[in-house]
């Protein structure tokens, strides 16, 4: 089971998921992605403190928004993964092309919001 | 056994013998009477033969008639009806020669007149039984055992009775007149069973009087000329002194006026019983039209006709909507369809209207209603959703030209109707989906079979190393693919893969691999350069979240060398043959399809090693290391590279069995749900093995 909150602030939008996002799952967690970026927030944190297990579809979702978050100069931090989930990200190579740091304050950070 | 036909012809024949020897019998009887002379002729042989001939008679219709297939009552009573006219015919003409002869001498001939009773008496007894086994049916329509007894004691008594004959007693002796009696009484009895009548339509019982009345006719002219030829000469047998002859009347006779009285008294409801069964006919041919038929409008037609039959309509209309395929369809009956608005409108608007859904489904959307109209040609409407699986799929509405005219019987039998039809509607759905799953499943086997068929049946080997490999896909089909493609004497390229999800999408996207691998290999590209092209390659076809995993290798036997990339995929697992130690492959790397530009090749990287005999590695897709327990651990890498130390001595293919059998005690079920595929390298002893470099790194 995936479970999804997103929390808005002003500058940013932080989206909160647990559980497992398998091929079925995915498909929510895409949906709230692209409520965020089409509601114009220019940063995203996803924090994934909660999360389980990550299909190969869930990486899907991550990787799909890759390229159009460069182009709409979009940052989105990654934090809170657990390290079996982060190697996940590592084999893929994920890794190399999301920003992930270890907690909020450094996502934060990153982003430049307090 | 004798069969039906012989035992009827036999009848036949003995009929005819005992007749002959009756009339015998009779006659010189009467000649010695007459001559005082004595031939012999014992007194009780014309009683012998009477009871041998009316037994031959009552086995004659009891297997001509009794035995009949069809109960048409109509065709009894009218087999009956012809007997009768022909014994009158015969009797009549007789009649006719006695007056046209009435002064000679020839008519005053005792033997002659004997001559003629007897003809007139075979034929009365053939009228007289066969109407008996006649009746005898339409007692017994469905009948009961109760019924039944009584029955045979009736025939046993019967039966008996025509031993009184040897008696001697004549009409009006008590013994003879309590016999008549009893049979009579039993004959009363058995006469109150009259149950065919009920399923006469009122044509027929029409014609079951006529044909009655006219039994009647017949049994009082008979009894009447019996009694005639009794009165006026010498006869030897008299039928008038037989009980079971005297009864056999009386009971045919009772039975014919009590059928009458019966039938008259129900002729004014025959319409009423007609029209239920009218209605039990429609409800059977709308429960009947999923076998039969093949369309659903057949079982709206029927509908529509059988409701429209049931309460009498004057017109009706049933519209049809079809959400699927977005039209709407409509049957119309006596009523032109431009009507059909302002009815609405009128059913909507009338102050006369009551909602018949029951309390536990109230739903506004889907009203039955019964309305009072008004400037319309009809007076009143009875309206009726049709609903299949919650869902209305059309409406039953039913006009009349009087108000207020549908009665709850009316509406009880629309509602029964309705659902019936709903029912089979419901059942032909089902019908249909188990039908086009069962194709979608023989699609998915083709599928299947095709896929398995994209897997290679043999792998490229050769003296220098061993490889075999295990596929299994958690659905019918599956993403993974592993593929050997031997490029020249040398050197042989090595791929596995996995892709993104799985099912029916990800072999799609397999089968787009194995076409990549099969174009690259055979240009026998550098390993970056094969990623880099099948990078590029997939970009332009993959789905937007689909990415794919790979490992790709070149074993160069000539060199000993083996050149590999890894994009994105599980990190393979070496074991050095030598010094028993362990590593995976982590190299840098990136899943085919993550990058869909140029910046691709940024991202990889090829590494090298020599290899030496005994050194095994092991591919393999995430299904194997992220497969669980039931405490959700997973199998993961330590356990996967234990389970290699503890087989690696054996042959590859033994190897394979050993961490597949590990994989599964650790998870302790047969079926995963993922894909997963493993493939074993174990290199073989080679002389003039060179010094292992460790692994090199080249960007």
């Amino acid at each position: 089971m995936i479970e999804i909150s997103t929390a808005e602030d002003k500058e940013y939008v932080c989206i909160s998921v647990g559980g497992e996002v398998d091929a079925s799952s995915s498909i929510q967690l895409d949906a709230t992605i692209q409520n965020a970026v089409s509601d114009g927030f220019k940063k995203i944190m996803i924090d994934c403190s909660g999360l389980n297990y990550i299909s190969s579809a869930g990486l899907g979702v991550f990787m799909s928004y890759i390229q159009e978050l460069e182009i709409k100069e979009i940052n989105m931090v990654i934090f809170g993964l657990q390290d079996k989930v982060f190697h996940v990200f590592q084999i893929l190579g994920l890794d190399q092309l999301l920003k992930i740091v270890d907690d909020e304050k450094s996502a934060k950070g990153l982003l430049n919001v307090i | 056994m004798l069969s039906n036909k012989s035992i009827v012809r036999l009848s036949i024949a003995f009929g005819i013998i005992f007749w002959t020897l009756l009339l015998l019998t009779n006659l010189s009887i009467l000649f010695d009477q007459k001559n005082n002379a004595s031939l012999g002729i014992p007194q009780f042989l014309p009683h012998a033969f009477l009871i041998l001939f009316i037994l031959s008679v009552g086995v004659y219709y009891r297997y001509s008639i009794g035995k009949a297939e069809s109960i048409n009552f109509i065709d009894l009573l009218w087999r009956v009806f012809v007997t009768g006219l022909l014994t009158t015919i015969v009797s009549l003409s007789i009649k006719f020669f006695f007056y046209v002869f009435g002064g000679s001498m020839l008519t005053k001939n005792i033997l002659l007149i004997n001559f003629f009773y007897l003809v007139n008496l075979g034929l009365i007894l053939a009228f007289l039984i066969s109407t008996f086994i006649v009746w005898k049916r339409l007692i017994l329509y469905q009948k009961s055992k109760k019924l039944l007894r009584t029955w045979q004691f009736f025939e046993y008594f019967l039966f008996l009775s025509l031993a009184f004959e040897f008696s001697g007693y004549k009409l009006f002796d008590v013994p003879f007149n309590t016999v008549i009696l009893l049979l009579v009484g039993i004959g009363l009895i058995l006469s109150v069973n009259l149950k065919w009548v009920a399923y006469l339509n009122f044509k027929q019982k029409w014609k079951s009087i006529l044909f009655l009345l006219l039994v009647i006719i017949y049994l009082w002219y008979f009894f009447m000329s019996l009694v005639g030829y009794s009165n006026e000469s010498v006869l030897i047998t008299d039928l008038l002194n037989n009980v079971f002859v005297l009864a056999v009347f009386a009971f045919i006779f009772i039975y014919s006026v009590f059928s009458v009285l019966v039938i008259l008294f129900n002729l004014p409801t025959s319409s009423v019983f007609e029209s239920k069964l009218e209605e039990v006919i429609n409800f059977q041919r709308l429960s009947q039209t999923i076998p039969t038929g093949q369309k659903e409008e057949q079982v709206f037609e029927i509908l529509l006709d059988s409701a429209v039959s049931a309460v009498f309509a004057d017109a009706a209309w049933l519209e049809v909507t079809d959400a699927k395929a977005g039209k709407q369809e409509l049957l119309v009956r006596n009523l032109n369809p431009d009507l059909i608005d302002k009815i609405k409108e009128a059913a909507q608007n009338s102050t006369l209207k009551r909602i018949l859904n029951s309390e536990l489904e109230r739903n506004p959307t889907s009203q039955k209603l019964t309305a009072t109209l008004k400037k319309v040609p009809f007076k009143s409407i009875l309206v009726y959703p049709i609903i299949v699986k919650n869902e209305q799929i059309g409406t039953l509405a039913l006009l009349k030209e009087v108000d207020d005219s549908f009665n709850k019987e009316m509406i009880d039998i629309i509602n029964t109707y309705v659902n019936q039809a709903s029912i089979s509607i419901e059942n032909f759905r089902l019908l249909n989906e188990a039908l086009e799953n069962e194709r979608y499943k023989e699609e998915l086997k083709i599928a299947s079979r095709v896929q398995k068929s994209l897997l290679p049946q043999t792998l490229d080997k050769n003296h220098d190393y061993n490889i075999t490999a295990f596929s299994m896909a958690a659905d019918e089909v599956g993403g993974d693919y592993y593929d050997t493609f031997r490029i020249n004497d040398n050197k042989v390229a090595l791929i596995i893969a996995d892709v993104s999800g799985k099912g029916t999408s990800a072999a799609f996207h397999m089968s787009q691999m194995k076409g990549i691998f099969h174009s690259l290999a055979q240009l026998d590209l550098e390993p970056k350069e094969f990623m880099v092209q099948a990078n590029s390659a997939l970009s332009r076809c993959l789905e937007k979240t689909s990415f794919i995993t790979a490992s790709y290798f070149i074993i160069d036997t000539k060199s000993k060398i083996v050149r590999f990339t890894r994009a994105g995929h599980c990190p393979t697992l070496y074991l050095d043959g030598r010094t028993r130690e362990t590593s995976f492959f982590k190299n840098k790397g990136l899943g085919l399809g993550i990058l869909r530009n140029s910046s691709f090749e940024d991202y990889v990287q090829v590494n090298e090693f020599y290899y030496k005999p005994e050194d095994v590695f092991v591919l393999y897709t995430d299904g194997i290391t992220e497969a669980t327990n039931q405490n959700q651990e997973e199998f993961g890498y330590d356990r996967l590279r234990t389970s290699l130390l503890k087989h690696a001595n054996l042959s590859p293919d033994k190897i394979k069995d050993g961490i597949i059998d590990d994989l599964y005690d650790f998870c302790g079920k047969r079926s995963l749900d993922d894909d997963y595929t493993m493939l074993i390298v174990k290199f073989t002893g080679h002389e003039n093995v060179k010094s292992v470099e460790s692994v090199k790194t080249k960007k």
